[in-house]
């Protein structure tokens, strides 16, 4: 559905060059559900931008559905669906004229817009507001009303830009329980940019993180946890130095710090080497008084790829 | 024909909100009026040389300075939709740039029109004298004219889409110095000759005599056919500087 080569955006901002995005590489096939995560700035919307045709790409190809970005963009614009991170209704235009236009933008007779808007305008709850104008909605009616916008013409692929950024957590799991049950219906492909590390984690299939405009990781949620970062045990002791060294010898053992009387240290498979510590920490006389194993996030696999966290980047 | 249903249905979406708040509707128009009737009656009261009326002289200066600042709003529109993300998101459809931009300041034609037909209508009792046929031609190229300018304004506005402040300081800039020099307020047979000479280069000053022959009733003339080249030629320029715009405003 998605298949790009070499995909590069350079842009001048006060005579420096910036390169938003280097030579990316991506295929994503028919169905497929998947996130793109990385800190602000690293291109995703820059990526996003090209693969929409809204941002002609310095160099590189990308065929959308097997049409050219480029020299096929009518093509492109016909079969996907873009909710950009901005609000896709006119602030001054009514609910239900602003669905009915974008029928008509993608070539519905006037008939068929309005019944498209107006099924739209139900399953996604808007009916009680089709005729207000847009600015009056809350920030998770509109966002519902973005999604709706991105629906009328029921694309093969649908593009999310950050779409639950601002929303509390009951709009937000509102708000995929509304995709997730389109796409469920439609077998819609979804790719989306996100830097929460929760949705990209619960909600995608896939993961690819990006970071200064290159995509350094790409696989699903559990095995780029497993393989890149692995759990993270810590025990809180009477001795610190000696559990460390301990904690030193068990094997695969990485990242061992000293933090006050608590020592930390990362393994794959934590729940089966906790017990193998504790036994060797008991048998060097170290009192344990606290052990827990903590399940890693996708910031633990960011910091693993980059020495940086996904939240400090994103702040 | 595709240009044509497309252009429509920008234009459909432009002027629905109009329609639907048609007190807004008023409001906004009742404002050049109230200048107009205020204006006009402070000059009525002067010495007037030439043997028209005020009004005759001054009726057509308004309307092409209603089109003037009137088609601002065509950019602040576009502005505003640029960076709400409207814009961005009829942009990935598969409809043509053309047709978002004539759509657009088809619209700013449209009220052109019917503020002008209502300015009409509001200075008939204070002696305007009205020729039909020539008033109809008159605002018809004031509509084309305003074609032009509110694709500038568009232009203008994508220009300045990175820093937003710029799209006022240059309008404002623009704006004193071309109604000046087109003699829209005042005449320039009086004026020193380096300001006639600019006013030669000035599109706008063509139509503004041409709008006053027809308001005048004289359909034939150099004048008018000066004024709707130049309107025409201006309009299809504006459009074209436009429309290329409109293909990098998602940049």
């Amino acid at each position: 559905m998605i298949r790009t080569r070499g995909l590069t955006r350079r842009f001048k901002v006060k005579r420096r060059v910036v390169d938003a995005v280097r030579g990316l590489d991506l295929d994503v096939a028919k169905g497929e559900l998947v996130a793109f995560l990385g800190p602000n700035g690293a291109g995703k919307s820059t990526s996003l931008g090209m693969l929409t045709t809204l941002l002609p790409p310095t160099s590189g190809e990308a065929r959308i559905a097997g049409h050219d970005i480029r020299s096929d963009a009518a093509a492109v614009r016909r079969r996907i669906g873009y909710v950009g991170q901005g609000n896709g209704a006119g602030p001054y235009f009514r609910v239900r004229d602003e669905l009915v236009t974008q029928g008509r933008c993608h070539g519905f007779t006037p008939a068929e817009s309005r019944r498209r808007a107006d099924d739209l305008l139900a399953t996604m709850e808007l009916e009680d507001l089709a005729d207000r104008p847009a600015g009056t909605l809350s920030g998770g009616q509109r966002r519902r009303l973005d999604i709706a916008l991105g629906l009328v013409h029921r694309p093969e692929l649908l593009f999310l830009d950050e779409p639950s950024s601002g929303l509390d957590p009951q709009n937000r799991a509102n708000l995929w329980e509304h995709v997730l049950r389109l796409r469920d219906q439609l077998g819609t492909t979804v790719f989306l940019t996100t830097h929460y590390l929760e949705e990209a984690d619960t909600k995608a299939e896939r993961v690819v993180v990006i970071d200064h405009g290159r995509i350094i990781a790409d696989d699903t949620a559990e095995r780029l946890k497993a393989n890149l970062a692995g759990d993270q045990l810590t025990v809180v002791t009477d001795n610190a130095a000696r559990a460390a060294r301990i904690a030193d010898r068990i094997p695969l053992a990485r990242e061992v710090v000293v933090d006050g009387d608590a020592v930390r240290l990362r393994v794959p498979d934590g729940s089966a080497v906790l017990p193998v510590l504790l036994r060797a920490l008991d048998a060097a006389t170290v009192d344990v008084r606290t052990a827990e194993v903590r399940r890693p996030t996708l910031d633990d696999v960011f910091l693993a790829l980059t020495g940086r966290s996904l939240r400090e980047s994103a702040a | 024909m595709r240009f044509a249903t497309e252009t429509a249905v920008v234009f459909a979406r432009e002027v629905r909100p109009q329609l639907r708040n048609p007190i807004g509707l008023v409001f906004g128009m009742a404002q050049p009026v109230v200048f107009l009737v205020l204006f006009g009656s402070l000059l009525s009261g002067l010495a007037w040389g030439g043997g028209d009326t005020a009004w005759q002289w001054f009726v057509p200066g308004t309307l092409i300075m209603m089109g003037l600042s009137g088609t601002i709003s065509a950019g602040y529109m576009l502005m505003t939709e640029m960076s709400g993300g409207s814009l961005d998101r009829m942009l990935v459809t598969p409809i043509s740039r053309s047709a978002m931009l004539v759509g657009r300041t088809g619209k700013e034609a449209l009220l052109l029109l019917a503020q002008s037909a209502l300015i009409i209508v509001v200075v008939l009792p204070f002696g305007f004298e009205l020729h039909l046929v020539g008033a109809v031609v008159a605002m018809l190229l004031l509509a084309v004219i305003g074609i032009g300018l509110g694709a500038f304004s568009c232009a203008l506005a994508v220009l300045a889409r990175k820093q937003e402040s710029l799209f006022y300081v240059v309008q404002q800039t623009l704006l004193f110095p071309l109604l000046m020099l087109s003699g829209v307020l005042l005449p320039l047979g009086t004026a020193p000759s380096w300001m006639r000479a600019v006013s030669r280069v000035n599109p706008l000053t063509y139509v503004v005599e041409a709008e006053r022959d027809l308001f005048a009733g004289h359909l034939s003339g150099t004048a008018v056919l000066h004024g709707v080249a130049s309107a025409v030629g201006f309009a299809v320029v504006g459009v074209l500087v436009g429309a290329r715009a409109m293909r990098r405003a998602s940049d």
